[in-house]
């Protein structure tokens, strides 16, 4: 970096370190101010700014906004105050979707991925077949499948009526069906991501390894729970997390989908917070429960990061 | 027994004494096994299960509103109509209108983009500077940091510049994450440094680097961050549908809601309309396809 015959020539020979050091620091930030500004407006200031926002009683369409500390905070932890039960049942159904979402949306892409390790012809064309929905948005998976699964004109209750089995499954409108189809959709809509990321995790892992324990006589599935799943482990660490976080945060399928019925059972924290805050103007309390939400997801996320690193000693 | 539970022992043994290209072939052909039938088969069942509602999709939306709802179990329209379509581009809907708001504001975030991602990480991978451990640790930080948080407070901040049912507020907030900063910097890390230090001698100055060597290197990754942040904004639901209000203002996944609502029961109708919203970014993927799935696939594997 330093080469003194690169500073001789840039810097005419003896141009104090110091202040070559302040010229790259302006340099720097000229490059980085387009982005810090914008950083700093949207990202930034409303994190601090919704700290604020948490500590009052916060209509925007009145112009005071009384201070009220913590009490908040205090609301979603005491029983029968205005938010204490709608927020922990949609904290619950949020844990519900996560708990029925999370083993499915591991498990079957880790099977798809083992498939494509294999030498199959057209591996890249099934790849990519699987990743497609994934880059469609929410809203249209969300009214395909509201089309698909409508319990009375839609398409799977008719054909499953042709093959003589029940045709009046209340897919959209009542529990536990309603979670089925959401979680179903989720699986449909995203197992590609977690396919091509675990794919890549099983290139990496040397094929000496499989041969070694080819030569100690060991069978498909031994070589699967020895070396692969051994060798997975920071892929894994990194896709249980983000799965997670992702399956936490989940919005526009309930949104459109099941519209948190029957009732509010499908309520999920995201759709209850943001429907807090912009519909019924509640500001103050809903982003006191966006925090509390993130110290649940930052907690899950850290227990989850230790879990996976004792499991490797 | 014992020795199968070795392996991990000898990873790193067998990684340095024979780098992957000294593989010998037969040890390639044993890890990646013969596929059997059983392989082709369960990959193309998950195939049909994913292929066929998308073309249910497309075909219902040739359907009649009495064709769609009188023969649900029947993909094939009866009579082929492009009356859903038609439907769409002359109804109270401005669909169309939602079409061009879902282009402008995903081409104009992606753009703001590519010129102040590129630009923060250059500073962040190849400039020594005061405070840098600072500006990229709080970069990094807020990537952890769940949306909802900021979902609130920018409705105020976008409010308060009278940006509410504005394109503005689609455009400018959306682009002020750190996956682009961060995409960018691990490329520009991975850049040799030779050419930049030839021209450094030659007296070029930062701008110079900047501009005529580090980004027409990074041409492969600026195109995948613009295809993934086109897709990200194009496909974004819940900030849409609390900051975009009139009807004309919409873009196209506050749009379909909205579709949905008004058309409930014209399934023909609902069709066309996430037809409409998906062939934009199926083409994208279509042609991009190499690029998005690698550098999702390499998300991991860095992380």
């Amino acid at each position: 970096m330093a080469d003194p015959a690169i500073v001789t020539r840039l810097g005419g020979g003896l141009r104090p370190r110091r202040a070559a050091a302040g010229r790259r620091t302006r340099t720097a930030y000229l490059f980085l101010t387009p982005f810090l500004v914008i950083f700093l407006i949207f990202v930034v200031f409303p994190a601090v700014y919704g700290l604020w926002i948490s500590l009052h009683v916060w209509n925007p369409l009145l112009d005071d906004h009384p201070f009220v500390g913590l009490q908040n905070f205090f609301d979603l932890f005491t029983p029968g105050s205005l938010t204490f039960e709608d927020f922990w049942e949609s904290m619950g159904a949020t844990g519900i979707f996560v708990v029925a979402s999370v083993p499915f949306l591991l498990a079957i892409p880790l099977g798809i991925a083992v498939l494509l390790n294999r030498r199959i012809k057209g591996g890249s064309v099934f790849r990519g077949i699987f990743f497609a929905p994934y880059v469609l948005g929410v809203a249209v998976v969300s009214v395909l499948w509201r089309y698909l699964l409508d319990p009375q004109l839609g398409v799977v209750n008719a054909v499953l009526g042709l093959l003589g089995l029940p045709s009046d499954i209340p897919w959209t409108v009542d529990v536990p069906w309603a979670w089925i189809s959401l979680v179903g959709i989720t699986v449909w809509w995203t197992l590609g991501l977690n396919t091509v990321i675990l794919l890549a995790g099983l290139k990496g892992i040397s094929p000496d390894l499989y041969e070694a324990a080819s030569l100690d006589g060991a069978g498909a599935w031994r070589k699967f729970t020895s070396v692969t799943l051994p060798g997975l482990r920071p892929v894994m660490t990194f896709v249980v997390t983000v799965t997670l976080l992702a399956s936490a945060n989940m919005f526009g399928q309930s949104f459109l989908i099941t519209q948190g019925g029957p009732g509010t059972q499908t309520r999920t924290a995201i759709m209850y917070i943001a429907n807090q805050g912009l519909v019924q103007n509640q500001m103050g309390a809903a982003t006191a429960m966006s925090y509390l939400l993130f110290a649940f997801l930052a907690i899950v996320s850290v227990v989850n990061f230790r879990l996976q690193r004792d499991n490797t000693k | 027994m014992s020795t199968v539970t070795t392996p991990t022992a000898t990873a790193s043994d067998t990684r340095s004494a024979a780098p992957e290209p000294a593989a010998p072939a037969r040890a390639r052909n044993r890890r990646r096994r013969t596929p059997n039938v059983l392989t082709y088969v369960v990959l193309f069942l998950i195939s049909f299960i994913i292929v066929v509602p998308l073309l249910w999709m497309l075909l219902t939306s040739f359907k009649t509103d009495f064709d769609a709802i009188n023969s649900p179990a029947s993909p094939w329209p009866n009579p082929v109509t492009t009356e859903a379509y038609g439907t769409l581009a002359t109804g109270n809907l401005p669909i169309l209108r939602w079409f061009a708001n879902s282009v402008i504001a995903a081409s104009a975030q992606t753009a703001i983009i590519l010129v102040t991602a590129s630009t923060a990480a250059y500073a962040l991978a190849r400039l020594e500077f005061r405070g840098k451990k600072i500006v990229f640790g709080a970069i990094v930080a807020t990537l952890l940091v769940p949306g909802v948080v900021f979902l609130i407070p920018n409705y105020l901040i976008v409010d308060s510049f009278g940006w509410l049912d504005s394109l503005w507020a689609i455009i400018v907030p959306g682009a002020a994450g750190a996956f682009g900063v961060f995409f960018l910097r691990q490329f520009f890390i991975s850049l040799p440094t030779e050419i930049e230090e030839a021209a450094r001698v030659d007296g070029a100055g930062d701008f110079r680097i900047f501009w005529q060597i580090i980004l027409p290197l990074s041409r492969p990754a600026l195109a995948t961050l613009a295809v993934l942040s086109f897709l990200t904004n194009w496909n974004d639901f819940i900030w849409p549908i609390y900051v975009l209000l009139s009807p004309e203002n919409l873009t196209l996944q506050p749009g379909l809601s909205v579709l949905q609502g008004t058309y409930s029961t014209h399934f023909g109708i609902v069709m066309a309309g996430a037809v409409i919203a998906s062939v934009p970014v199926l083409i994208l993927f279509t042609l991009a396809q190499k690029q998005i799935v690698e550098s999702v696939a390499s998300s991991g594997v860095k992380g």
